[in-house]
């Protein structure tokens, strides 16, 4: 049997033996994590709707941004955040907290580097392709919605 | 061949083994010599946490064994970290002449395996084989910050944070070695680096099974074969593998990552890194061993050959596995050990003690004078 046959038959071998990952618990605790960090997000937009009646709607959802970031970098810099995330998974990947958590933690494992190699050039390993594939997202559509 | 069988008497004189705090709660820490309480032993970062977690196993070793770093003739090791930094950095407080190694997760069986080659062809009375891992350190090389909230598959395994040492020498033991595989690189073209266990488990079995040829041996003949760290996926793996060559394992067989943990210490197929099978060898296989509870046994480290660069490249995974045979001779030789090594060791201890201060002292003056020159 050559060697590229045999390849391809223990990979369908080992394929058959891999444990699959619960598609249900995963989606309802990616809900219920999902759910809560929005939930909250949306707390803030009201606390600071009503305890500032003189700001308009998107400087209120530039706020509670902010405090959302804020709160979850502190979270990662205590070592919370991954704990959520590891049994939240994409519930706590997709809310902006997700993102937040991406560029913290490499911040601060890479600051032994130094500020230069470490933080600013591995800050942006994992958010990196984020930003990139949006910001040509967002120029491919502004495009299609120019000629539209 | 393949296997080589040792001429002379070749001995493990004695082994020693740290480890974190997260195996030291697993099924087996009533063995390890020391359990790290906090595991970045005061460093700032723990690449310098996982060199001086080597440092300490190498000074316990020679310390346990009675011998003095000076009576150490060479010294073989290697770790998983870039440019093997962990062992080189050790090998410079040590001063013992140093052969750097690596064979990933395999490079315990491999250090032994050389070191007895050494010491059997008298090229060396002593020899030091050392390997050792840390979880972060090793994290932040393969995979992504500790603090990133990220999910893991389901088939990964935990980098262990520990290692061990073996002293391998010509003065007699309770426990001999019999002879060394080294095997063969194969690749059955895995592509996932969360299944290491399937990548590595080819090789084992191709280790095994020409160990056990070469020998003239079945499995049952030997009181415990481990594997290093195959895991949970890679031992079933494993079975099915030796059973397509007619070779059955029994209930001696154990992976050495599967023992580690308990099950609800949530590190998925179980332990891996270079350090888990260096652990689990020094610290429970060999105290069994010297107990003659286990009367022989083939160690069997495997390891997965890649690296970051070679897999976003998309090139598969290659894995390699070693195998030493060891032998419990303590009842013929535990009158002779009694009259001719007693005295020795007395002295020995005490020398060794003084010399790991000396050690120690070195190192402060190092770091002294380092601190001068920066001012």
């Amino acid at each position: 049997m050559d060697k590229q046959k045999r390849n391809e038959n223990y990979n369908i071998y080992v394929e058959s033996k891999v444990p699959k990952t619960k598609a249900w618990p995963s989606l309802f605790k990616a809900f219920l994590v999902g759910g809560i960090i929005c939930a909250i997000g949306q707390g803030f937009f009201d606390l600071y709707s009503y305890l500032f009646p003189n700001l308009a709607e998107s400087e209120v959802t530039t706020c509670m941004l902010m405090s959302i970031i804020f709160i979850t970098c502190l979270l990662t810099g205590f070592g919370i955040y991954d704990v959520i995330g590891a049994w939240g998974g994409a519930g706590s990947v997709i809310p902006i907290t997700g993102f937040s958590n991406s560029i913290s933690s490499p911040a601060i494992e890479f600051k032994k580097e130094g500020i230069i190699y470490g933080i600013c050039v591995k800050m942006f390993t994992i958010a990196g392709p984020v930003i990139v594939c949006g910001v040509v997202g967002s120029i491919v559509c502004g495009f299609v919605a120019l000629f539209i | 061949m393949q296997t080589i069988k040792m001429k002379n008497n070749t001995y493990l004189l004695d082994g020693y083994s740290i480890v974190g705090p997260l195996e030291g709660k697993g099924p087996l820490k009533d063995y390890f010599d020391y359990i790290l309480k906090d595991d970045t032993l005061k460093e700032k970062t723990f690449e310098k946490a996982e060199r001086k977690l080597l440092e300490n196993i190498v000074t316990g070793a020679i310390d346990k064994a009675g011998l003095k770093t000076s009576d150490i003739d060479f010294f073989f090791g290697g770790d998983l970290l870039n440019q093997i930094v962990s062992s080189s950095y050790t090998a410079r407080e040590l001063e013992i002449p140093f052969i750097g190694l690596y064979s990933a997760c395999a490079t315990m069986a491999e250090s032994i395996g050389l070191a007895a080659l050494f010491v059997d062809n008298g090229l060396a009375e002593n020899a030091l084989a050392a390997t050792c891992t840390h979880f972060s350190s090793a994290e932040r090389q393969y995979r992504f910050p500790l603090e990133l909230g990220n999910q893991r598959a389901p088939t990964t395994q935990w980098t262990i944070t520990g290692g061990g040492a073996s002293v391998v020498s010509c003065l007699k033991s309770k426990v001999k070695i019999v002879a060394v595989t080294f095997g063969k690189v194969l690749d059955f073209g895995i592509m996932d680096v969360n299944n290491m266990g399937a990548a590595m488990a080819p090789a084992a079995c191709d280790t095994i099974r020409e160990h056990i040829k070469n020998m003239g041996r079945k499995t049952s003949d030997y009181d415990f074969i481990a594997t290093g760290d195959l895991g949970k996926l890679g031992c079933e793996i494993l079975f099915d593998l030796l059973e397509q060559d007619k070779i059955i394992l029994g209930k001696n067989y154990q992976d050495c990552g599967c023992m580690m943990y308990n099950k609800t210490q949530r590190t998925f197929m179980g332990g891996s890194g270079a350090g888990c099978s260096a652990s689990v060898f020094n610290g429970y296989i060999l105290s069994k061993l010297k107990k003659g509870e286990f009367k022989r046994v083939l160690l069997v480290s495997t390891g997965a050959l890649m690296s970051t660069t070679t897999n976003q490249q998309g090139d598969t995974i290659p894995s390699i596995a070693h195998a030493v045979e060891f032998e419990y001779v303590g009842a013929q030789n535990e009158n002779n050990l009694a009259a001719a090594q007693k005295p020795k060791n007395e002295n020995f201890s005490k020398n060794s003690l003084k010399n790991s201060k000396n050690a120690t002292k070195n190192a402060k003056n190092r770091a002294k004078t380092k601190k001068g020159e920066k001012k």
